[in-house]
């Protein structure tokens, strides 16, 4: 009898990684439902579209790193990776921005770096901002709200979405389709209170954007789903949220045509709950430790406002994010936790 | 109620103890042969004084201490001793070692024992002897000799003994059912205990899944008076506190029930506290009260492969075949063995490794009940391993550091605190063997600096020798400089005005002379002369510096061949060189209070015999050849 001779321990938990990216995949499901619902199908196909060339680009990867393709296909961070920038993404987001983004998530940013766990970005935010610098008309031309469409424009079903996505087919009215997103029509206002503002553009609901507010919230649950499994700390999406949250508090003045919108309007629209909980937490490109984490967080609530209100993009998570990547290994530097024995009451 | 305390990190593993409890502890039959390795402890192995043929009685000392870190070793039973020899000894590599084998005969027959009738009459120093030669060191799983852990130096005040009953490893539930049955006996191990360290607080720590116990326990102690024994106003007392893997760690059990951290690289002395396991207390107990040494043990034998899961109370020595044959060991099922829990168990070699003094688990798994691992997927730094780390580590980085190699990085992240309890590889979604990675590197920082040492030594030696040669240089310059002086004065005193032309004179006449005293001296031999000729050119020509002290070195033998008495002349002033100097290293030592002192004093002898002989050589020598002459 052959004894196999391994090192302690020999008891293990359960669950792998590929289980924590299954879990991360199933919470995106209540947010990309108010997506669908909220926008129509154009989310849906954007993330099966990025999910073939997400899963398509990272087995040639591998193939040409000479990995085993299969085995690291089943740690499901591409599929991850894909599903993420699918969301990030206008609905009916064309082909070739699809794959283009892709590319730079899955090769450049993910595969070039050593693959999972060695990338110092988060690989569906380099992918988004590579597109949003590249091609920004494509992609600020955000759909509009269904309820918010005129009841002439026929919404286009799942088989005209994806031949809208693969060029086959074009919107029914591009003018009426579309709209600015509230962000946009915030950043962009220089003259009218936010409640005249309101009265006159439908896309501003009462809480944040109309339909983003569900959206954000289908995200929310989401994300506390993931936070009751433990598949990440608090600290970093609720030390954004809040800095988010305390910015905006700081700088909203009432509603003034200078005002960049209440507390909730800047929590509920666009992607701060998306980011919060499922792109700030990214374990491989943040801080380590949760005192870090916390810095981390806080530091992308911050810049997200700062550039939704003084820069040049309407949304800012996808920046923020990478340039907190940046000041990561800095902040792990500063805020190692105290090990055992070496507190200070005990010297 | 004492508050009780929680410590960062942890996991909750699954218990798997009830198997093991539903039964009463099983004594185990005696096995034809038990195999006594010589290093059951930390520390010197023992020596063995016995020899192949003797016969041994049941509780004879077989093997005696070496050194002041080290613990004897007794015969578990009566037999004659068969083999001394290297057998494989339960170790994680599966190394072998010395071990004593005897082959039982079955009679049981003790040695005359002489239990102590009242031991509260004894001293400290007393007590701790009769530990230390009943062979205890800590029963809980490193092996520790006891009586160093109690001889506290009287400057350090221990208020606090800890009993750790705690037993946190799923499996395992030798404590636990040691407290079930033995509880009288823990007491009054407890009672010794509280004799020779004096606290003021014993606090008996427990987990809450051993509840049962506590009862038992409490009442068992409530028969001393620990306040007698101490002379203080000691009181013991029963701590529960929730159940979660490693607070059985000794520095888990201090911060759970003391809230003090021991110091990094420290004792839990430096807090006062002195901590034990319930099985050592057992052990002490049998020892002082019943002079019976520590010759066997409680050991679980558990796992799906086994149909009869139960604690046995079996001789060190014992194999584990043997045991696992009593509990009904299924070998087809059985996957791997491993000696201690599924946490910091090793996995051993074979079957045939005995019992010894630390075992405290057998676990005979299954491939269900324990699965393989599987290749490890990649560090996704979800910190998990972060989360469920008792010492508050950074495991993710340790890894990522550890994998690079990065010492300085490693040690600067406290790899040093890491206690291998498992729990960061137990919670890794990617299977990466984490506390592998771990001891791999800290046997590298240990090695590094054990080279680091040698290298400073080679550097100081160097220096040495460099400051030496320097040293002599300058007495040559000096030597030279004041034949300079002289040859001014002598020209001075001749009259001369011109002081130049004098020297130069001078050193034409020097050389003239040195000319005449070489062509007369080799002219015995031309080829002498040629190859002297030849090396003095090199030596002062060639590029080469090896080629320059080769000549130099043929230049002087040549030399020395032409006239033998410098080279015993030169011995002689190395030999004073060298007796100088190590009469400075002598007094230097006495001042310094080194421990090498003798060592210096024996190399200062020699030395000065190495002069006399030197001086005697040239002494020989110039009488021969005045002789001669």
């Amino acid at each position: 009898m052959a004894l196999m001779r391994i090192t302690s321990p020999h008891a293990h938990n359960k669950q792998s990684t590929s289980d924590v990216m299954k879990l991360v995949l199933l919470a995106t499901l209540p947010g990309v439902l108010a997506l669908t619902v909220a926008f129509g199908w154009g989310t849906l196909i954007n993330i099966l579209l990025a999910s073939i060339f997400g899963l398509g680009l990272e087995a040639l990867a591998l193939a040409a790193r000479k990995r085993p393709i299969a085995f690291y296909l089943k740690d499901y961070s591409a599929l991850v990776t894909a599903v993420l920038l699918g969301i990030a993404l206008p609905p009916y987001s064309a082909w070739w921005i699809l794959l283009t983004g892709m590319f730079f998530s899955i090769i450049v940013a993910k595969q070039l770096y050593g693959g999972l766990g060695y990338n110092p970005f988060n690989p569906a935010m380099v992918g988004y901002v590579v597109l949003l610098i590249s091609f920004p008309i494509q992609m600020t031309t955000w759909a509009a709200p269904i309820e918010l469409l005129p009841a002439s424009i026929s919404i286009p079903n799942l088989w005209e979405s994806l031949l809208i996505a693969l060029g086959f087919m074009q919107f029914p009215s591009v003018d009426g389709f579309t709209m600015a997103t509230p962000l946009d029509l915030l950043r962009q206002n220089n003259a009218l209170m936010i409640d005249d503002l309101k009265q006159q553009y439908s896309q501003i609901g009462d809480w944040g954007g109309t339909g983003w507010e569900w959206v954000s919230l289908g995200f929310l649950a989401g994300g506390l789903f993931l936070l009751y499994r433990k598949i990440f700390t608090w600290h970093a999406p609720i030390s954004m949220l809040v800095a988010l949250g305390l910015m905006s508090a700081l700088f909203y003045d009432g509603g003034s045509s200078a005002s960049s919108g209440s507390p909730s309007f800047q929590l509920l629209t666009g992607a701060a709950i998306f980011g919060a909980f499922f792109i700030v937490t990214d374990p491989v490109s943040s801080a380590v430790s949760n005192k870090g984490r916390i810095i981390y967080g806080a530091g992308i609530g911050i810049l997200i406002f700062l550039i939704r209100k003084w820069g040049n993009y309407p949304d800012a998570v996808a920046f923020a994010v990478l340039l907190m990547n940046f000041a990561a290994p800095l902040i792990d530097h500063y805020t190692q936790p105290t090990t055992y024995g070496h507190s200070k009451k005990s010297k | 109620m004492n508050h009780i305390w929680d410590f960062h990190g942890g996991i909750h593993p699954l218990e798997n103890k009830t198997q093991s409890l539903s039964k009463a502890i099983v004594t185990a039959p005696i096995a034809p042969q038990l195999t006594l390795p010589l290093s059951q402890h930390i520390g010197a192995p023992a020596k063995a004084i016995v020899q192949v043929g003797d016969y041994v009685l049941k509780g004879q000392c077989i093997a005696e201490a070496v050194g002041p870190v080290s613990v004897p070793l007794h015969a578990p039973t009566s037999g004659t001793v068969i083999a001394i020899e290297q057998r494989t000894i339960p170790h994680a590599s599966g190394l072998e070692d010395n071990c004593i084998v005897i082959e039982t005969n079955g009679k049981d027959e003790w040695r005359a024992r002489n239990p102590i009738a009242d031991y509260t009459q004894l001293d400290k120093s007393m007590l701790i002897k009769i530990i230390s030669d009943a062979g205890i060191s800590g029963m809980g799983g490193a092996g520790f000799p006891t009586s160093i852990k109690l001889n506290t130096r009287d400057d350090t005040s221990i208020d606090t003994l800890i009993l750790n009953a705690t037993e946190c490893e799923p499996y395992i539930t030798a404590d636990h059912s040691l407290m079930r049955e033995y509880a009288d006996e823990i007491a009054s191990g407890v009672a010794i205990l509280a004799k020779i360290i004096k606290p003021t607080k014993i606090l008996f720590g427990i987990e809450d899944n051993k509840l049962d116990v506590v009862e038992g326990i409490s009442a068992a102690l409530a028969k001393h008076d620990f306040a007698v024994l101490t002379g203080l106003a000691t009181e013991a007392e029963v701590i529960t506190f929730p159940t979660k893997y490693p607070s059985g760690g000794e520095k888990q059990l201090i911060q759970i029930l003391t809230g003090k951290e021991v110091p990094s690289g420290g004792l839990p002395a430096q807090l006062g506290i002195v901590c034990q396991n319930i099985g050592t207390a057992v052990a002490i107990h049998n020892a002082v009260c019943l002079d019976e040494p520590l010759i066997s043990r409680i050991t679980t034998v558990t796992g799906d492969a086994v149909n009869q899961p139960c604690n046995y109370h079996t001789l060190l020595g014992t194999p584990v075949e043997f045991l696992l044959a009593q509990s009904d060991y299924q070998e087809n099922q059985s996957a791997r063995l491993i000696m201690g829990g599924p946490m910091m168990g090793f996995a051993l070699a074979n079957t045939a490794v005995p019992v010894i003094k630390t075992s405290n688990c057998i676990l005979a798994p299954t491939e269900q009940e324990l699965p393989t691992p599987p290749p490890a997927q990649a560090c996704i730094r979800c910190g998990m391993c972060a989360e469920a780390c008792p010492a508050s580590l950074l495991p993710q980085q340790l890894y990522w550091f550890a994998q690079g190699k990065e010492l300085d990085k490693l040690e600067e992240h406290n790899i040093a605190d890491c206690i291998e309890c498992g729990a960061c590889s137990y919670v890794c979604p990617s299977n990466i063997p984490l506390v592998q990675y771990y001891r791999a590197s800290k046997v590298d920082i240990k090695q590094r600096k054990v080279d680091h040492q040698n290298a400073e030594l080679a550097k100081e030696r160097f220096d040495a020798r460099q400051e030496r040669l320097q040293r002599l240089e300058d007495e040559k310059i000096a030597a030279r400089q004041a034949r300079q002086a002289a040859a001014k004065l002598a020209a001075e005193k001749r009259g001369k005005e011109d002081v130049k032309s004098a020297a130069v004179e001078a050193a034409v006449e020097r050389v003239k002379a040195k000319k005449a005293k070489g062509a007369q001296e080799s002219t015995g031999s031309p080829e002498t002369k040629e190859k002297e000729n030849q090396a003095n050119i090199i030596a002062t020509e060639s590029d080469d510096p090896i080629a320059r002290a080769v000549a130099k070195r043929a230049a002087q033998q040549a030399e020395d061949a032409a006239n033998p008495e410098n080279k015993l002349v030169r011995a002689v002033a190395s030999a004073e060189q060298r007796v100088s100097k190590s009469q400075t290293r002598v007094v230097d030592a006495e001042a310094n209070n080194d421990e090498n002192l003798a060592l210096f004093k024996q190399a200062a002898e020699k030395a000065e015999a190495k002069l006399t002989s030197a001086q005697q050589a040239l002494i020989d020598f110039r009488a021969q050849n005045s002789a001669q002459e």
